[in-house]
C-alpha cells in the first residue's frame, strides 16, 4: 500500500498550481506522472460496465493508446479494472500478443513498448484507471512500482475530492467535458443496437469491428453512423 | 507473560482489524477486554457517538458495566459524559467530588459495587468520538502508566475508527460518481436507440425522453433505462 504521506504530497503538489478542484487537475496529474515517474506518457481512464472515458493524457501517444484499446476492446486498462490488481507488462512486444492480439501491434506501431495499468478504486467501486507507458522496454523497479501505486491513490482521491461538493447525480465539469465528447459513440452504440436487433454490448462489438475493418477511429464511424451514411441493417 | 507482549500483542491486533473487515463492535470489544486485563480497574465500558454526535453504548467488559453505561447515557451525568463533552481524562476524582459532579451517576454505580470510576476520551485532535469509562470497585486511584496504556488503547481504537469511516465515506462519493456516469452514457445510448426508432434526430429524442419524465414524474434516468429495456418503444413526435 502506498503511504498515505507520499499521496498527500502527490496531491498537494496538483492543489498547490490551482485554488480550487478545476477542470485541469486531471491534465496536472497525468503531466505529474510523466515528470515524476520514469515513464514516456500517462492517461487517467474512467471505465465502467457501459463504457470508457479518457479524461486526461500527457500527449498524443497517450491518447493513441486509450483510442486502441477502447477500439480493440482489450488491453491492461481493461484487465486492470475488471481484476482489481494493476497489469505489468514491462516488454509488451514479448507478452502482449498472446493476451491482447489486436492491440500489441497497435501499440508498437506507437512507440509503446512497456505499459502499466493500475485500477483506481475504493472499496468495491472502480472508478477507472491509470495507464503508464514507456517507449523502451523495462519493469519498474520496486521504487518506481511505489511510486505509480501512490500515484494511483492520489487519482482515486482526486476524483473523489472533485465529485465531493456536488449533489448526487451531478458531475464535475473536468469529468462532464471528456464524457460530453464521447456522446455521439453511445448515441450511435443505441442506433446499432436498433438497426441490428441486438443488445447495447453486442452493438458496441459491431461499431469496433467496423472501425476496424475501416481503419477509421471509432468515434469517426460513430458519426458516419449519426448520419446516416453508415447502416447496420441489413 | 509480561504486560509488555500482551500490550503489544493487543495493539497488534487492533491494527489488523483494519487489514481484515473492519467491525467497529468487535474491535471496541478488544479494546475494554484489554483494558480489564491490563489495567488495575475491574470493569470497562465504551460510549461511542454515531454520524448525528449522539453517544450509544457500543461495548462493555460484563454486564453490570454495559447497564451502568446505559444508566450514564439515561442520566445524563458521569464521568464518560464528561469527558465526551470536554475532550480530557477525567481520573482519580475523589469520593465527595464524584458525588458532587454526578449525582445520579454515583449511587448508581456503587449499587453495582463499583465505587470510583475514571474515564479517558477517544480523540484524535478535534475529533471526539466517544468515551471509556474505567470502573473499579476497590477504589485505588489509576496509576500514570496505567493512565497512559489506556489512553493509547483508546487512541489506537480512534484511529482505526475514523479510518474507516474516512474510507467509508469516500467510497460512497465513488459510487455517486459511477452513477452519475453510468447515467449520462446510459441516456445518450437511449438517445440513440429512441431516435433510430421514431425517425427523429438525438435531439428530438432527447427533448421527448424529457418531456416523458417530467409527464410521468420520473428522473430521466429511468426513462433512459425504460427505452434500453424496450418498456418505452416509441415516445412519438415532441410537441414544439
Amino acid at each position: 500500500m502506498p503511504s498515505a504521506e507520499r499521496v498527500d504530497e502527490i496531491l498537494a503538489g496538483i492543489y498547490g498550481e490551482v485554488s480550487s478542484p478545476t477542470p485541469t487537475l486531471p491534465q496536472l496529474l497525468v503531466d505529474a506522472c510523466t515528470q515524476t515517474l520514469r515513464v514516456t506518457g500517462a492517461g487517467l481512464i474512467l471505465l465502467s460496465d457501459s463504457g470508457m472515458a479518457v479524461i486526461a493524457t500527457s500527449d498524443g501517444v497517450a491518447q493513441g493508446i486509450e483510442d486502441l484499446q477502447f477500439t480493440m476492446g482489450e488491453g491492461p486498462a481493461f484487465d486492470s479494472s475488471s481484476t482489481g490488481r494493476p497489469v505489468l507488462q514491462p516488454d509488451l512486444k514479448r507478452t502482449g500478443p498472446e493476451r491482447w492480439p489486436e492491440l500489441t501491434s497497435g501499440a508498437a506501431a506507437l512507440g509503446v513498448q512497456g505499459f502499466f495499468a493500475f485500477p483506481l478504486q475504493f472499496g468495491a467501486i472502480r472508478l477507472g484507471v491509470l495507464d503508464l507507458h514507456r517507449d523502451a522496454p523495462g519493469s519498474l523497479d520496486r521504487g518506481e512500482l511505489a511510486e505509480a501505486l501512490a500515484f494511483a491513490e492520489a487519482a482515486a482521491n482526486m476524483l473523489v475530492d472533485m465529485q465531493v461538493e456536488l449533489p448526487a447525480g451531478a458531475l464535475h465539469a473536468g469529468l462532464a467535458q471528456p464524457l460530453e465528447n464521447r456522446h455521439p459513440l453511445h448515441q450511435a452504440t443505441g442506433v446499432i443496437a436498433v438497426q441490428a436487433s441486438v443488445t447495447l454490448a453486442q452493438a458496441l462489438v459491431l461499431l469496433r469491428a467496423k472501425s476496424f475493418a475501416l481503419e477509421q477511429p471509432v468515434l469517426e464511424v460513430a458519426r458516419h453512423v449519426l448520419d446516416h451514411t453508415c447502416r447496420f441493417d441489413d | 507473560m509480561s504486560r509488555e507482549r500482551r500490550l503489544t500483542e493487543v495493539f497488534v491486533e487492533i491494527t489488523n482489524s483494519l487489514v481484515d473487515d473492519f467491525d467497529v463492535v468487535e474491535l471496541l470489544q478488544t479494546v475494554v477486554d484489554a483494558a480489564v486485563e491490563l489495567l488495575d480497574i475491574d470493569a470497562a465500558a465504551l460510549l461511542l457517538s454515531d454520524q448525528r454526535g449522539d453517544l450509544r453504548g457500543i461495548a462493555a467488559s460484563d454486564e453490570p458495566a454495559r447497564l451502568l453505561d446505559l444508566i450514564e447515557l439515561e442520566a445524563d451525568d458521569g464521568p464518560c459524559i464528561d469527558s465526551f463533552r470536554n475532550g480530557e481524562q477525567v481520573t482519580n476524582v475523589s469520593p465527595e467530588d464524584a458525588d458532587r459532579r454526578w449525582p445520579r451517576y454515583m449511587p448508581a454505580a456503587r449499587s453495582f459495587g463499583y465505587v470510583q470510576a475514571h474515564a479517558l476520551p477517544l480523540r484524535l485532535r478535534g475529533n471526539i468520538i466517544g468515551a471509556m469509562n474505567l470502573l473499579s470497585a476497590q477504589g485505588r486511584d489509576l496509576a500514570p502508566d496505567d493512565v497512559i496504556v489506556g489512553q493509547a488503547l483508546c487512541d489506537s481504537a480512534t484511529i482505526c475508527i475514523l479510518q474507516d469511516r474516512a474510507a467509508h465515506a469516500q467510497e460512497v462519493i465513488a459510487e455517486q460518481l459511477q452513477g452519475a456516469l453510468n447515467s449520462r452514457i446510459l441516456v445518450e445510448q437511449a438517445k440513440g436507440m429512441l431516435a433510430e426508432r421514431s425517425s427523429i434526430d438525438t435531439e428530438a429524442a432527447f427533448r421527448a425522453m424529457r418531456q416523458h419524465a417530467r409527464g410521468t414524474n420520473q428522473p430521466l434516468r429511468a426513462v433512459a433505462q425504460g427505452v434500453i429495456d424496450g418498456a418505452i418503444l416509441d415516445l412519438g413526435r415532441v410537441r414544439d
